[in-house]
C-alpha cells in the first residue's frame, strides 16, 4: 500500500481495504526498515498511531477530507508544538517546539497522520544534505550519493515510500533540486503563497514552503491544504486560493512553451540535455508549441543570490543568542562570551560561511556594493521573468546541470556547489512559482524537468505536470529495493 | 578580490560568532571565492535600476491594535538553557 498515491490512499481508506492505523504502522515499519538511509531526524511514532485512531473515526464519521489519515512528514524546519524542531543544526538539538508552524496545523486540521521530522542541511544552507547536523541522507537510487538539498530528507523519504509525501521548503532551489535528484514531483509555490509562520527562517524574502510528492496530482492535493492566507505570516498573500485538482485534465493544446537559451549552455550535461529535451517533445506531442526565449539576467542571479540570502541570513540567525531557546555554551564567563561561544559552537561550517558573507556585505562601506547592487540585479532578473511570461505560458529547462554527485564529492567546495543551483535560484529571487517533474533517467539517475510560470500560476503548472504524467511514467518508478 | 584575516575576524566579532583559530584562513579564502563571483554584478549597468526588496514590492500591512496572542510564560521559558524566578539568566553584565 505504500506505492499508492495520496489519491489512491485516499480511496483505500473509504472503501475499508486498510485502515489509517495499518497504513502508519506499515510506514513506520519501513522507516525503521529503511533507517540506513537517514531520511528522519526524529520519528514520531506514537503521536502518529494516536493522530492515525483520530483520523480512522474522522473516516467512520464520514468527516473526512482528501488528507485524512494520510501519512506525511515534515521537513524539520516547521516547528511542530511539543516535538523537536531542530532545523538540522546542533543549535535546535534540544529545541522542543511550544507552537505549530501554520503548515502543520494546516495538515492536523486535514487529520493528516505526521510520521516524523525530516533530515535537511542545517537551516537549509545546502544542496546535498550534507550541512547537516544529524550526518548526510542518502540518495535511495544510489545510497553512495547525495539526495540533493535542502530538504534532501524530504525527497529520499518520498522516493524510498517512507511516507506517502512531504512538505519542503525552497530558497534557492531546495524543494526542486532533491525533487529532481531523487525523482520525485516538487513544487516551490510563488512567494507569500503558503504560510511561513513557524517555518525557521534563512531568507525570509526567498523563502517558500511547498510540496513534495509522487505525482503532480499529489502535490496538488498538498498545495490544496497548505496554500491561503495567514495573517500571522505579513508577507503572506491575500488572495483566494483555487481549486488546484479541478484543471489537472485540461488540454495542453496550444500552450507556449519558452526555453531560455542560458538554461542549455555551458555546464549542462549531455545525458541531462538528452533527458530534458525527450521531455520538451512529449509536450509538443500533447499540442504545445516551443521558442527559444532571451533572459540576460539569469547568468547573474548565483552572484546576486549569495549577497541577499546569506545579508538576510545573517539578519535572521541573530535570534540564536543562547539566551532564550537553544544550545548555549558552557561556563560562560561573561555576556560577549555566551553569545560567541553558543554560536561558535552551536552553527555548523557552511551557517558560519553565510553569516560571515552576510555581515560583511551588510557592513558599512560595503552595504551599497553588495546588498543594493544586488538588489537592483534582482529586479531585472524578476523583469527577465516577467518579460518572458507574458511572450510564453510557462519556461522550461532543467533542474540542475547533472544527476546526483556523490557523498563528499563537493562539500570541501563551496562555489562549485553554490554553482550547482545555476537553474533554480533566479526562480525564487523572482519569487516565481516552479516545478520539479521527472523527467527520465541518466545512467539509472533521476533527471528533473524544470516548469516555470507566472506569479499564482500553481493551478497551471499543475496541469502541465498532471498531462505530462498522463503519457509517462517516469515519476511512478520506484529506486530498486523500495519498491 | 580578497579578504584578509583580520577582515573574517571583524565580520565574526560583529556577527558574535566564534570561529576557530585554524579555521579562519579558510573562511578566508571560502569568503574570497565568494565575492570573485559577486564582481561579475558590476558587468551590468544598474545606476537606473531600482533596489528590489522582495519578490511581490509589498508594504507592510497593518492590523487592528488588538490582543491575538497569550503569555505563555512557563512553556516558553521550559526550554530556555537556564531561567529562575521567569526571568532568563545571563552572565553577569553589571557589577
Amino acid at each position: 500500500m505504500y506505492n499508492k498515491t495520496i489519491a489512491e490512499l485516499a480511496k483505500g481508506l473509504r472503501s475499508g481495504e486498510f485502515s489509517s492505523v495499518e497504513l502508519t504502522l506499515a510506514f513506520l515499519d519501513r522507516i525503521k526498515q529503511h533507517s540506513s538511509l537517514n531520511a528522519y531526524i526524529t520519528v514520531t511514532e506514537e503521536l502518529a498511531l494516536q493522530e492515525a485512531k483520530a483520523a480512522d473515526q474522522r473516516l467512520a464519521t464520514g468527516d473526512a477530507e482528501l488528507l485524512t489519515g494520510i501519512p506525511v512528514a515534515q521537513k524539520d524546519i516547521f516547528c511542530t508544538d511539543g516535538v523537536k524542531t531542530s532545523c538540522g543544526s546542533k543549535m535546535l538539538d534540544n529545541f522542543i517546539a511550544p507552537y505549530n508552524a501554520t503548515v502543520v496545523e494546516k495538515f492536523n486540521n486535514a487529520g493528516a497522520v505526521m510520521l516524523g521530522k525530516l533530515n535537511m542541511d542545517e537551516f537549509a544552507m545546502g544542496s546535498s544534505n550534507e550541512t547537516s547536523y544529524y550526518g548526510a541522507v542518502k540518495n535511495p537510487w544510489d545510497i553512495n550519493t547525495v539526495p540533493g538539498g535542502s530538504s534532501g530528507g524530504s525527497a529520499a523519504a518520498v522516493a524510498a515510500r517512507l511516507a506517502a509525501c512531504a512538505t519542503g521548503t525552497d530558497t534557492g532551489g531546495s524543494i526542486r533540486q532533491p525533487a529532481a535528484l531523487c525523482g520525485i514531483t516538487g513544487l516551490k509555490p510563488t512567494y507569500g503563497r503558503v504560510s511561513r509562520y513557524g517555518m525557521i527562517a534563512y531568507a525570509s524574502s526567498l523563502d517558500q514552503g511547498g510540496p513534495m510528492a509522487r505525482s503532480a496530482e499529489d502535490a496538488a492535493i498538498m498545495l490544496q491544504a497548505m496554500a491561503g492566507f495567514d495573517p500571522k505570516d505579513s508577507t503572506s498573500v491575500d488572495l483566494p486560493v483555487p481549486d488546484y485538482t479541478v484543471g489537472l485534465n485540461n488540454s495542453l493544446e496550444g500552450l507556449k512553451i519558452g526555453l531560455p537559451k542560458e538554461f542549455f549552455s555551458e555546464g549542462l550535461s549531455n545525458d541531462v540535455a538528452v533527458a530534458i529535451e525527450a521531455a520538451i517533445n512529449e509536450y509538443r506531442k500533447l499540442g504545445a508549441t516551443v521558442t527559444e526565449i532571451c533572459m540576460p539576467s539569469l547568468k547573474l542571479a548565483i552572484p546576486a543570490y549569495y549577497v541577499i540570502a546569506p545579508a538576510e541570513c545573517s539578519a535572521n540567525l541573530s535570534r540564536f543568542d543562547g539566551v532564550r531557546f537553544g544550545y548555549r555554551c558552557e561556563n560562560p564567563v561573561d555576556l560577549t562570551d555566551l553569545y560567541t561561544r553558543s554560536r561558535g559552537e552551536g552553527f555548523g561550517k557552511e551557517v558560519k560561511r553565510r553569516i560571515l558573507m552576510g555581515t560583511y556585505a551588510l557592513s558599512a562601506g560595503y552595504y551599497d556594493a553588495y546588498y543594493i547592487k544586488a538588489q537592483k540585479i534582482r529586479r531585472l532578473i524578476s523583469e527577465d521573468f516577467k518579460r518572458a511570461l507574458s511572450e510564453v505560458d510557462v519556461i522550461m529547462g532543467p533542474v540542475t546541470p547533472s544527476t546526483a554527485f556523490g557523498i563528499g564529492e563537493k562539500i570541501g567546495n563551496p562555489i562549485e556547489m553554490y554553482l550547482s543551483d545555476i537553474y533554480t535560484i533566479a526562480i525564487n529571487l523572482a519569487g516565481v512559482p516552479a516545478m520539479s517533474v521527472p523527467a527520465g533517467f541518466a545512467s539509472g539517475m533521476p533527471v528533473g524537468l524544470q516548469v516555470i510560470g507566472n506569479y499564482f500560476a500553481e493551478d497551471r503548472l499543475l496541469n502541465i505536470a498532471h498531462q505530462y504524467q498522463q503519457v509517462t511514467d517516469w515519476h511512478s518508478h520506484a529506486p530498486k529495493g523500495f519498491e | 578580490m580578497s579578504l584578509t584575516v583580520s577582515e573574517v575576524e571583524d565580520c565574526a566579532h560583529l556577527a558574535r560568532l566564534g570561529i576557530e583559530e585554524q579555521d579562519i584562513a579558510s573562511y578566508a579564502k571560502d569568503l574570497s571565492g565568494m565575492l570573485d563571483l559577486m564582481t561579475q554584478m558590476n558587468d551590468l549597468d544598474t545606476d537606473d535600476v531600482e533596489p528590489m526588496a522582495h519578490p511581490m514590492d509589498q508594504v507592510q500591512r497593518l492590523r487592528a491594535d488588538v490582543v491575538s496572542e497569550q503569555v505563555n510564560r512557563e512553556k516558553f521559558q521550559a526550554i530556555a538553557p537556564q531561567v529562575e524566578a521567569g526571568l532568563y539568566l545571563v552572565p553577569k553584565v553589571i557589577e
